[in-house]
């Protein structure tokens, strides 16, 4: 089925677009900064697309999903600081202790609702937090630098950073994609009718508590990924990749974007990101517009950005005669 | 023996400071179901109101009171002006509405008061120590800290379970609607409460002034421990919150004095110095995350489902 | 439509040629911490910085000099990417500043990959002066551990048999705790570690220190923290039962704020203000006329330092700074006048300098640090010889 070609779908398309284009533009420009600055956008927004899976449609406010971010880096950093560089081994380690971090979190935590659950995915992240900072070997609150990237077959070369950004497009692409798949599969469904009505999904027969569960892992295991391809950016990751703040910075990327929809937190990453880095250019003080036009969204459009997109959409088209 | 005996008042002082800032949370959070992040902000506040009229009236005293009343004065007005329409709100939105205030304030102290800060510093005859039992000498600002906070504790039990206005506060906690249909004007009652925990914050913050810095950002560490103590205690008990603020000040403490000494039987001093640290803070949390395995509405839930 | 992409794409590759063009200036990045409550650093950095240039009428070997400022926040990985948007987007020709060590740390991967010449105006872990050195990589400051051992030496002198030591839980701190520890003839009864730079209570590690009953106190807090220990140290009643002896703890911008809690505290320093070289004097003279009401602090000497090393390799090289060989060469001689009488460089990079013992005194209303003695000559890092360059 071919898209509408709504005016949400056609800055969507834009979007995916311009991010294709981008490494020709900088290179044309020769401003490899931009690459720098895009390909962690591109990471940042892997992060929020698998928080928005338990976010947007599953209604579990995690307040700890930047300790996967950690867990995925350390993995790699901790490996690679004991002369294991080869990424084969790297990530899928990456990837099973933030799935295996996911299971224990969300077994436990799942048992909760409300504010308590957003208070105990914290605390388990504050305890990821502190664990990282108190292993002298891994560099403890000063971090640690990674000096060679994750090496994978020839040609393959993480430092090269065209093929690096195209690595992490492509992964994203295939997260969105498969958070798709989920969401519009019998499982997605289950998760998304346990969101507005525990009981009723119970009453015909769902234990709404394992595909929670599941969909709490998937999650996890996404950004644990994020964390691994953050890790290899920025050559370096210390414990404040998964301090309380940063999972914050993620919420509000989905909220910003718009949350329930696939595409929503890509939105909201790239949104909040690039916002920071041209109104810090144009004024120290950019936090004072950034804080109140937050408090705006929440309260005029609840359906972030993409929300805003497809309601003008229709504005307009209700306006023309057709 | 005197090390243990002062390393307790030590917690004691942490933990009713942790107290003052938890009250109010837990009241905003019980009464009106807000969940307030910006509850840091005000903390911060307090500690630059006080170090800015303090300096101006060249008395530290004169100086706390007039910064009580300003805090006072702006938690109401952000209550009437933003957080009065997130009542009854998801709270996702309470979060990102609130983390907008957090950004606004902080970038606002930025432009009033410059990046570097401001120092409060003690009248001199709070910058000694003084013997409080026999043979143990203990910071006299420490222990001023100590009474003041007790005597605040004290008078807020009394307006909360002595008073009309505690007992609309009480039954707002367990039922909201219930007071509603009591014809009470439900707004004001909900500004005054809010006052009320603004003022309770900008004390914490004032007072730890002097032991800290005044810095953009102050609140925001401190916020953490206060909510991990409102959920604890269980959201909306004033009672709680005080038992959950002296286990987490006695924890965080006496991990942080004894933990290293233990931690280097075992390990390298080098590798046991970096772990002692993190693992008292990271005590707190396993402490939570206990609490809410086992009790899964905090130690003294409010009776509210 | 073909047309306009070819012609867009044309004009992109037109405006990106000017970078390959002839050098038209200098450009050097700055990297410090210019918002919390270390600010004041960065500013006093800053200040000394612009007041060289502007002793050097803003211009190296001809060309006219642009320097972009860049905060750090205090974070590693935020002063990593402000290191990393220099070198990738301003292409700058220097990198100079950085207070912290683990904020240098973070940042040098990118800064010794890209060959960019990196002059550290504070932070010395020891890591750089050893195994990490790096052709491209200079330092107008000290290693990490060389200030404290100065200390060391000098309570040795004073008779101290038994000491606590108290520091901050960072690279620095762990180096600085190590350097006392080194050269220290006596015991060392305890040593805490606190979390940085969060924890400014320090009322639990002052009740171990009193209980431990030391014949001293060691203690390196750099910038406000510093005004709080001395404050709790006072506070605890420990002032005039305990003597305290410091490094990187009290300096001029901490000063005004530590007062007389100040008073009869020592620290070694590798500059003091009072040190009597015809530089020192104009550089001292000329930054309390710029900036009424301040004084400079060693943070600020050795940034007003980094500037003329800089500008003295750029003024050799008549402003061509496209062969790294030479401007190496050129840097490696220090062939200008630091404002801590003349110094060498080591193997690694570092300076090989004199260390002073300083005190504060009153200077009318005001509080300053005078040089008391000179604790040890030609003082060199205990690295050099991890270092691999020759």
């Amino acid at each position: 089925m071919m898209p509408a070609l709504t005016l949400r779908n056609i800055v969507v398309g834009a979007l995916m677009v311009a991010l294709i284009l981008l490494p020709v533009y900088a290179q044309l420009a020769d401003d490899r900064f931009l690459m720098t600055l895009f390909t962690r956008i591109i990471i940042l927004a892997l992060a929020a697309v698998s928080l928005n899976l338990i976010l947007g449609f599953g209604g579990m406010m995690s307040f700890g999903h930047a300790a996967y971010l950690g867990i995925g880096g350390y993995a790699v950093g901790m490996l690679a600081k004991e002369g294991i560089m080869n990424g084969f081994i790297q990530w899928p380690v990456a990837l099973g202790a933030s799935a295996l971090f996911a299971l224990i979190v969300g077994a436990l935590s799942l048992r909760t609702r409300g504010v308590y659950f957003i208070m105990i995915t914290l605390a388990f992240a504050q305890m990821a937090y502190y664990v990282v900072s108190g292993i002298a070997r891994y560099g403890g609150d000063d971090g640690l630098t990674i000096y060679k990237r994750s090496q994978f077959f020839e040609p393959l070369n993480l430092s090269n950073k065209t093929q690096f950004y195209y690595l992490c497009l492509a992964i994203l692409f295939g997260a969105i994609y498969l958070v798709r798949r989920l969401v519009n599969s019998r499982f997605g469904m289950v998760i998304q009718g346990a969101r507005s009505n525990d009981v009723r999904m119970r009453a015909i027969g769902f234990s709404p508590y394992r595909y929670k569960l599941v969909a709490f892992v998937i999650a996890g295991t996404l950004c644990g990924l994020a964390g691994a391809l953050l890790a290899n950016h920025t050559d370096f990751v210390s414990p404040s990749v998964m301090y309380w703040t940063r999972s914050g910075d993620l919420i509000i990327m989905v909220v910003l974007g718009g949350m329930g929809t696939v595409i929503g937190p890509v939105i909201g990453a790239v949104t909040l990101l690039v916002l920071e880095e041209v109104l810090s250019g144009i004024t120290e003080y950019w936090q004072i517009i950034l804080g109140p036009l937050l408090l705006l969204v929440v309260l005029f459009a609840r359906g972030g950005i993409d929300g805003l997109l497809t309601q003008l959409g229709e504005r307009l088209r209700r306006g023309r005669p057709s | 023996m005197t090390l243990f005996i002062e390393q307790c008042l030590n917690g004691l002082q942490f933990g009713l400071l942790l107290f003052m800032l938890a009250a109010g949370l837990t009241l905003v959070f019980g009464i009106m179901d807000l969940v307030n992040l910006a509850h840091g902000s005000l903390y911060m506040l307090g500690a630059y109101f006080a170090a800015t009229f303090a300096a101006f009236t060249g008395s530290f005293i004169l100086g706390a009171v007039l910064a009580l009343a300003a805090t006072l004065l702006v938690g109401m007005a952000v209550e009437v002006i933003a957080l009065r329409r997130l009542y009854g709100r998801d709270h996702l939105d309470h979060v990102l509405g609130t983390f907008g205030l957090i950004l606004f304030f902080d970038e606002a102290v930025r432009l009033i008061w410059g990046p570097e800060g401001l120092s409060l510093p003690l009248p001199s005859w709070l910058n000694a120590s003084i013997q409080v039992l026999p043979g143990v000498q203990y910071s006299a600002y420490r222990f001023s800290i100590i009474v003041v906070t007790l005597f605040v504790a004290a008078g807020l039990y009394i307006l909360v379970m002595r008073t009309r206005v505690g007992m609309l506060i009480r039954a707002g906690a367990s039922n909201r609607e219930m007071v509603g249909a009591l014809g009470v004007n439900i707004k004001l009652l909900y500004t005054l409460v809010f006052g009320l925990g603004a003022a309770l914050a900008g004390l914490a913050g004032l007072m730890q002034a002097p032991i800290l810095t005044v810095q953009i950002g102050m609140g925001e560490n401190i916020l953490i421990l206060a909510f991990v103590i409102t959920v604890i205690g269980g959201i909306g008990s004033v009672r709680g919150a005080l038992v959950a603020a002296l286990l987490v000040g006695f924890i965080d403490t006496l991990g942080r004095s004894y933990l290293p000494d233990i931690l280097r039987e075992l390990l390298s001093p080098a590798a046991a110095s970096t772990l002692a640290p993190a693992l008292s803070s990271m005590l707190i949390y396993l402490l939570m995350a206990i609490v809410l395995i086992f009790k899964p509405e905090g130690l003294f839930a409010a009776g509210r489902k | 439509m073909r047309k306009t992409i070819l012609a867009a794409g044309a004009a992109i590759l037109l405006a990106a040629q000017p970078a390959l063009a002839q050098q038209k200036s200098i450009k050097i990045g700055f990297v410090s911490t210019f918002s919390g409550p270390t600010a004041s650093i960065g500013n006093d950095m800053r200040n000394s910085f612009e007041l060289a240039l502007d002793h050097m009428g803003r211009k190296m070997g001809g060309l006219p000099v642009e320097v972009i400022y860049e905060d750090d926040t205090q974070k590693p990985e935020v002063g990593k990417q402000k290191t990393q948007k220099l070198i990738e987007s301003d292409k700058v020709d220097f990198i100079a500043g950085y207070i912290w060590s683990n904020v240098l740390l973070a940042s040098l991967k990118p800064i010794v990959d890209s060959k960019t010449f990196l002059v550290i105006a504070n932070a010395g872990p020891s890591q750089v002066a050893g195994e990490l050195c790096s052709p491209t990589v200079f330092s107008t400051s000290w290693q990490n551990d060389q200030t404290p051992q100065a200390m060391g030496l000098y309570m040795n002198s004073k008779g101290v048999k038994s000491v606590y030591l108290i520091g901050p839980n960072y690279a620095a701190g762990k180096d600085m705790l190590a350097g006392v520890a080194s050269t220290f003839k006596g015991k060392v009864v305890g040593q805490e570690l606190t979390t940085w730079p969060t924890q400014l209570d320090f009322s639990a590690e002052l009740a171990k220190a009193k209980a431990a009953k030391p014949d001293a106190i060691f203690v390196f807090y750099p910038g406000k923290a510093g005004v709080q220990f001395l404050a709790q140290y006072a506070q605890a009643g420990l002032k005039g039962t305990i003597p305290l002896y410091t490094a990187f703890t009290i300096d001029e911008t901490t000063l005004p704020l530590q007062k007389d809690l100040a008073l009869g505290v020592p620290g070694a320093q590798e500059w003091v203000n009072d040190l009597p070289n015809a530089e020192n004097k104009k550089f001292v003279a000329d930054y309390r006329k710029k900036y009424p009401g301040h004084r400079p602090s060693f943070y600020g000497a050795q940034s007003y330092d980094a500037a003329n090393l800089i500008a003295s390799a750029v003024n050799a090289l008549k402003g061509n700074v496209s062969d790294k060989a030479k401007v190496e060469a050129e840097l490696k001689k220090a062939n200008f006048k630091s404002v801590r009488g003349n110094f060498k460089f080591g193997n690694n990079h570092m300076p090989i300098q004199n260390f002073y013992l300083q005190d504060v005194v009153k200077d009318g209303d005001e509080f300053a640090l005078k040089t008391v003695a000179t604790i040890v000559k030609d003082n060199q890092d205990s690295f050099h010889s991890k270092c691999p360059m020759k």
